[in-house]
């Protein structure tokens, strides 16, 4: 009887250990499929773009020419498109989420927080291809319409800056693209800039308001200097996002191979040359140009990312030795 | 009365610049609704019934999005089988297995920067990885796409939800004599199941929308196909191709899958919101 009673629970204990064994080999095994996603990614890309990258070399980053028929290919165009938009979408975002982030941790009335912030995080849920929609029948029209040509009479002829509003006032092109990229990437960064912000401890602020200072004083002198570097982290973060947006750009910024410094000018993005021309693309260097071309998309947007996940790390890890 | 003036322009600064956060948060919201009184407008005056019957038209013709609408939903599905049981068991891996480990450390840090990385880089790859093995492109294709960005997603929330199951329910189970895995799916699952159902329904919002990664390996289907192997319709493709051509019934047709999209996903995500909120509640 005894040792029955023992064999059998000698075997459950068993089979547990089996199953425990099996189930942890099965989450590290699914959480190792981030790592081959990531790596797969990495060497798929470059052997996809090899042919591009050794035939051209280096001078494939510097080089404006982009011509399927002579195959001659360089990535100068859509690198420059790329950053020009995301730094426009910067540009515009930035201020904006500061003020949105400001006005939910510190302005608005308790009872307004929770419903603004979620119509503000709804800006994200909101898919790119509707923003593209949107921006091509109604935003693209409105601005050719009304806001370039006053623009173009008022800054045109100015000295430095005049060269930004050349060009016709299509509605399409560098400038829509820039804006909707930045109504894109608010959201994300109001949300982080509005978490960090809520990691200021109260009794910094109460101590600098005991002192008379203005609400004001307090986010300029108390809040931001605590929480620089998360703010920057979401900065960075709302970065990665816009470098990387495909459709809502590919809407909107004019799918041109030309190098213009004027805002009005379409222009090409590498994503939007991507998502324009890879399954149309004919012979295999212009396909290995392009894979090539979303290589250095990918390689730009993993350092900025790596960098805003760092900052808000850093930020992170203070935290915990502070409290 | 020098004192008087500082006073005056701190004053002026502060409430300046208060407004000036009103003006922002009234300057983000009026793009919401500009966007979603667009999308409704356009979309309603597109609407008709015959969407759900008919099939994409050719060039200039009439028609409706039903061959697309079904696609879009076989792929949505196919992904959302092939990414939650891989999402969840490795947000377990990294909140039950991998704290303070090197190898979960690194797994986080590399989950988070592929859930902000650009999803047309995903198409690329799978089109890498299968298209270009298969020879052409399939719905089999994009629904992998569509499951690879869908991954960082659960595995990110599932980690964070399982985090916020209280240690002392752990120990209870583990003291009761229960095996890890048992105290996993029966104590810590089941402590944070709102939470990772959150973490779905968002990923699948995310993913209905997404248009890039299936240009490079669904692509389109001009007629009703359910074939895995073959190119299948979706909507997000579908109203690209439509939008930017020349027609006006072609317009009309993007706006109508347009409106689609951005109910299903607005409502997917309003119902993520309320549960993730009385998970929020239940926990405090």
């Amino acid at each position: 009887m005894n040792t029955d009673r023992s064999e059998i629970s000698d075997r459950a204990l068993r089979r547990q250990r089996l199953l425990d064994r099996v189930f942890e080999a099965a989450t590290i095994g699914s959480a190792g499929i981030v790592l081959v996603i990531l790596t797969g990614i990495i060497v798929s890309l470059f052997i996809g773009g090899w042919q591009a990258l050794s035939t051209f070399g280096p001078a494939f980053l510097t080089t404006d020419e982009w011509n399927p028929v002579t195959e001659r290919f360089g990535a100068l165009v859509p690198i420059f498109g790329t950053l020009a938009s995301s730094l426009i979408a910067l540009l515009i975002a930035v201020p904006i989420s500061f003020g949105i982030a400001l006005f939910l941790t510190e302005v608005a009335p308790l009872w307004l927080r929770r419903p603004v912030g979620t119509a503000i995080e709804l800006l994200a849920a909101i898919p790119s291809i509707i923003y593209g929609m949107w921006g091509l029948f109604v935003f693209a029209p409105m601005l050719s319409e009304n806001v370039q040509p006053w623009l173009q009479t008022h800054f045109g002829d100015a000295p430095l800056i005049g060269v930004l509003f050349q060009g016709a006032p299509l509605g399409i092109g560098m400038l829509p693209a820039g804006i909707i990229l930045g109504i894109m990437i608010i959201p994300f960064i109001t949300a982080i800039m509005r978490d960090v912000f809520l990691t200021t401890p109260k009794f910094l602020k109460e101590s600098a308001y005991g002192l008379g200072a203005t609400q004001w004083e307090v986010v300029w002198n108390v809040v931001l200097p605590f929480t620089r570097i998360g703010a920057v982290g979401g900065i960075f973060l709302g970065l990665g996002r816009a470098l990387g947006e495909t459709m809502a750009v590919t809407f909107v910024i004019g799918n041109t191979h030309r190098l213009s410094m004027s805002l009005f000018a379409p222009g090409n993005s590498i994503s939007s040359t991507l998502a324009n021309e890879f399954t149309e693309a004919v012979g295999d260097m212009h396909t290995s140009s392009l894979i090539a071309l979303g290589l250095v998309l990918f390689m730009i947007t993993f350092v900025v990312l790596a960098l805003a996940k760092l900052l808000l790390l850093s930020l992170e890890t203070r935290e915990g030795t502070k409290t | 009365m020098k004192m008087d003036w500082r006073y005056f322009r701190r004053r002026t600064l502060n409430i300046f610049n208060l407004t000036g956060s009103v003006i922002a948060t009234v300057f983000g919201l009026v793009w919401l609704f500009w966007i979603l009184w667009t999308t409704l407008s356009y979309g309603f005056a597109a609407f008709d019934w015959t969407l759900f019957t008919q099939n994409t038209p050719a060039p200039g013709g009439s028609g409706g999005l039903a061959n697309s609408i079904v696609g879009s939903l076989i792929m949505v599905g196919l992904a959302t089988v092939i990414g939650t049981p891989i999402g969840v068991l490795a947000g377990t891996y990294l909140a039950e297995y991998g704290k303070g480990s090197f190898m979960g450390g690194s797994i986080h840090f590399i989950n988070d920067i592929l859930l902000s990385a650009p999803s047309i880089i995903v198409g690329l790859f799978v089109y890498e990885l299968v298209v270009i093995r298969l020879g052409h492109f399939s719905a089999l294709a994009g629904a992998l796409a569509l499951a690879i960005i869908m991954l960082p997603v659960v595995i990110r929330t599932t980690e964070e939800m399982l985090r916020l199951v209280p240690n002392t329910l752990r120990e209870a189970a583990l003291a009761l004599g229960a095996p890890r895995w048992k105290m996993i799916t029966q104590v810590a699952y089941r402590g944070a199941l709102s939470g990772i159902l959150t973490g779905i329904l968002l990923a699948v919002a995310r993913i209905a929308g997404e248009t890039a990664p299936l240009l490079f390996t669904a692509l389109n289907n001009q007629f009703w196909s359910t074939d895995l192997m073959q190119p299948m319709a979706n909507l997000p493709v579908v109203i690209f191709q439509f939008a930017m051509s020349p027609y006006e019934q072609w317009h009309a047709l993007a706006w109508a899958g347009s409106l689609l999209i951005t109910l299903s996903v607005l409502a997917l995500s309003i119902a993520a919101r309320t549960l993730l909120r009385n998970v929020r509640m239940d926990q405090s």
